[in-house]
């Protein structure tokens, strides 16, 4: 049963949350002084986007056991849907659009979240696959999600809230630092309530969690439901905030692969798990191109390259399933645990 | 319904049927390898990809198809034996849910080794057998297809023969039905899952051969792995038989609902109709067609 002790929260500790405090400042102040456009828009668009699909995806797989591999459809849906309620309501705020595209994107996923009250393990995560297969053939067959474009690739409308408009790099930066952390908070805060904790009863063990009263079947819609909301959400940071366009091809199962991979690199049942795994996945293809670049110069093709990207992200998966199967986040509490007792030790001599 | 065209309807069927049999020979390979050790390996795929790919780089080269063969049978002994040593053994006793990441990123790996080692470009392969359709009362069916039915029915009952009758078999069936009481009884788990997963790979051989001879070698031959899902999820995930039976039904069906109801769709519900065909199914039987059903204990 430690699976469970270290689920639940260490609430008498006050430093977590100064470290959080120290963070959030870093990205709001310190990272718009320092970074460049380039960091903006090739790594920390990408890595909120995608980390608040991980945070969506680790409360239905890490917290609630039900795991899935639709993932990016669920950001389709809340891409699109935005888009649409943006296009087609008038004076709808942008605000307003989002949050509807995230019920959306939490309607959707209760429909293909009805099989888990049935399907269990790898039946289950087999049938996750029917939503990302549909909902991409959906949007790509009827033009009427991206209004009739000929090509398929619309793009985003402006983001603008109460009138100011979040522009450029920065700007966008700050619109998608916003909702992640605003959305961040609310899930650090569900998943350490009533209904976490049921969430994670359920994973642990059905039957003995329905003996104990916990409504099983209610449990696992809502985390289909909160999960989808959140990866709908993150879905349309993906789409207005870092690419501008939105277009269902980026959504395809490689990307629900990438957000299952972030996940457990950065370890199942961890909010902060999904932004250490974002990190790496988000980093570590920019890394890789510029060292094969710099070691073997122009030897290294892009095919090439793509292959040798496949292959090392696959190994450093099997790796870390190995080495650190509770992910960065286990390797990140070790090395703060050595930290504090070699700073208590130097303390005392 | 009146002038209802019986003949096309069958011709439909049948040749429905007769792709289902190629889903069936992939889902094979999966059946094989989660029945012993309980992964749903999702590098099945890969690995056809993989022997399809060796296997044409070796004709190509000019090597004479028996030895190509031979040698690809080997290479593919030889990764299922490199697979259990290097990720596998690491794993045991890991829940079926880090297994099924690590053949995850396992497919990654040889898909990029493939494809890095052979090169992207698309081969075409000739088996020398002639897509002719021929005439069956009116029914036209395609001579491959049925050459193809026809080995999945051998490699069928090669296997059936095997679990049944050898000593390797009996040990396959020993390590699927309990493990511990294998273990305890002196079988050595590590030599039979690897001789498991060899065996899927010769599997995946035949099945990549199949294959390419139809739609060429090329990096969505990897992607068939998403056509074999739903006919495990329908068949069971642990039963051959499953694999057989839930291959011809979702052929079978997504034939027939091209072709019948597609127009009303729009076209191209071959994508995701089989997922819907075999979650329907499930929803009445949680364990597919075949498969063992779970008792909970708490």
């Amino acid at each position: 049963m430690s699976a469970i002790a270290s689920d639940l929260p260490h609430s008498h500790f006050p430093a977590r949350w100064a470290v959080t405090l120290a963070l959030l400042a870093i990205a709001y102040v310190g990272v718009p002084l320092l970074g460049s456009s380039y960091l903006f828009e090739a790594i920390l668009l990408p890595f909120l986007a995608l980390s608040l699909a991980g945070v969506g995806l680790n409360i239905l797989t890490g917290y609630a056991g039900q795991v899935s591999l639709g993932s990016a459809a669920f950001m389709a849906v809340g891409a699109f849907a935005a888009y649409n309620f943006n296009l087609r309501v008038d004076g709808l705020p942008l605000i307003a659009s989002i949050v509807l595209a995230g019920f959306a994107a939490a309607a959707i996923g209760l429909v293909f979240g009805l099989p888990s009250l049935r399907l269990k393990g790898f039946y289950l995560a087999v049938s996750t696959l029917a939503a990302q297969f549909f909902v991409q053939w959906a949007l790509t067959k009827f033009s009427w999600f991206s209004n009739d474009s000929a090509s398929g690739v619309i793009d985003a409308p402006a983001l603008s809230v109460a009138g100011f408009v979040f522009e450029g790099p920065v700007g966008r930066y700050y619109f998608a630092l916003n909702v992640v952390a605003a959305l961040t908070f609310l899930s650090y805060r569900l998943v350490n309530s009533q209904t976490g904790r049921n969430f994670i009863a359920v994973r642990d063990n059905e039957t003995a969690a329905r003996i104990i009263g916990v409504q099983v079947l209610k449990t696992k819609l809502l985390a289909f439901a909160v999960s989808s909301f959140i990866m709908g959400i993150a879905g349309v940071l993906w789409a207005f905030a870092y690419l501008r366009t939105v277009e269902p091809a980026g959504f395809n199962l490689d990307r629900s692969f990438q957000i299952l991979f972030i996940v457990i690199i950065g370890g199942l049942a961890s909010i902060r798990g999904a932004f250490f795994g974002a990190a790496l996945i988000v980093v570590f293809p920019l890394l890789l191109s510029r060292l094969g670049s710099f070691l073997l110069g122009d030897v290294f093709d892009s095919g090439v390259l793509d292959m040798t990207q496949r292959i090392v992200l696959g190994v450093l998966i099997i790796l870390f399933l190995i080495l650190e199967p509770d992910g960065l986040v286990a390797l990140w509490h070790r090395v703060r645990k050595r930290i504090g007792t070699a700073l208590r030790r130097s303390r005392s001599q | 319904m009146a002038d209802f065209d019986w003949l096309f309807f069958i011709e439909v069927l049948v040749g429905g049927l007769l792709s289902g049999v190629m889903y069936s020979l992939v889902a094979i390979g999966f059946v094989l390898i989660y029945k012993t050790s309980g992964v749903l390996n999702f590098a099945q795929g890969a690995m056809l990809l993989f022997a399809a790919l060796t296997f044409v780089s070796l004709t190509e080269r000019g090597i004479s198809f028996p030895l190509a063969f031979i040698i690809t049978f080997g290479v593919m002994v030889f990764l299922g034996v490199a697979i259990e040593r290097t990720v596998l053994r690491p794993l045991t006793n890991k829940p079926p849910i880090t297994l099924f990441m690590a053949t995850l990123g396992l497919s990654y790996v040889i898909e990029g080794a493939a494809q890095l080692l052979w090169g992207t470009q698309i081969h075409g392969l000739d088996l020398g057998i002639e897509d002719l359709p021929f005439d069956v009362g009116g029914v036209y069916i395609s001579q491959f297809d049925i050459f193809a039915a026809v080995v999945a029915a051998g490699m069928v009952a090669l296997l059936s023969l095997f679990f049944r009758y050898t000593r390797i078999g009996l040990g396959f069936r020993a390590v699927a039905d309990d493990q511990f009481a294998a273990i305890a009884v002196g079988l050595r788990l590590p030599w039979i899952w690897a001789t498991v997963w060899a065996a899927a790979g010769v599997v995946a051989l035949v099945a990549g051969l199949l294959w390419s001879a139809r739609v060429g070698v090329q990096f969505s031959l990897s992607l068939i792995v998403l056509k074999a899902l739903p006919v495990l999820v329908l068949g069971g995930f642990d039963s051959i038989l499953g694999a057989i039976v839930g291959g011809l039904l979702i052929g079978a069906s997504e034939k027939l609902a091209e072709v019948y109801i597609g127009e009303y769709f729009g076209g191209g519900i071959e994508g995701w109709f089989a997922y819907v065909i075999a979650l329907a199914f499930l929803l009445v039987r949680p364990s597919g067609l075949f498969g063992q059903k779970l008792v909970e204990r708490v």
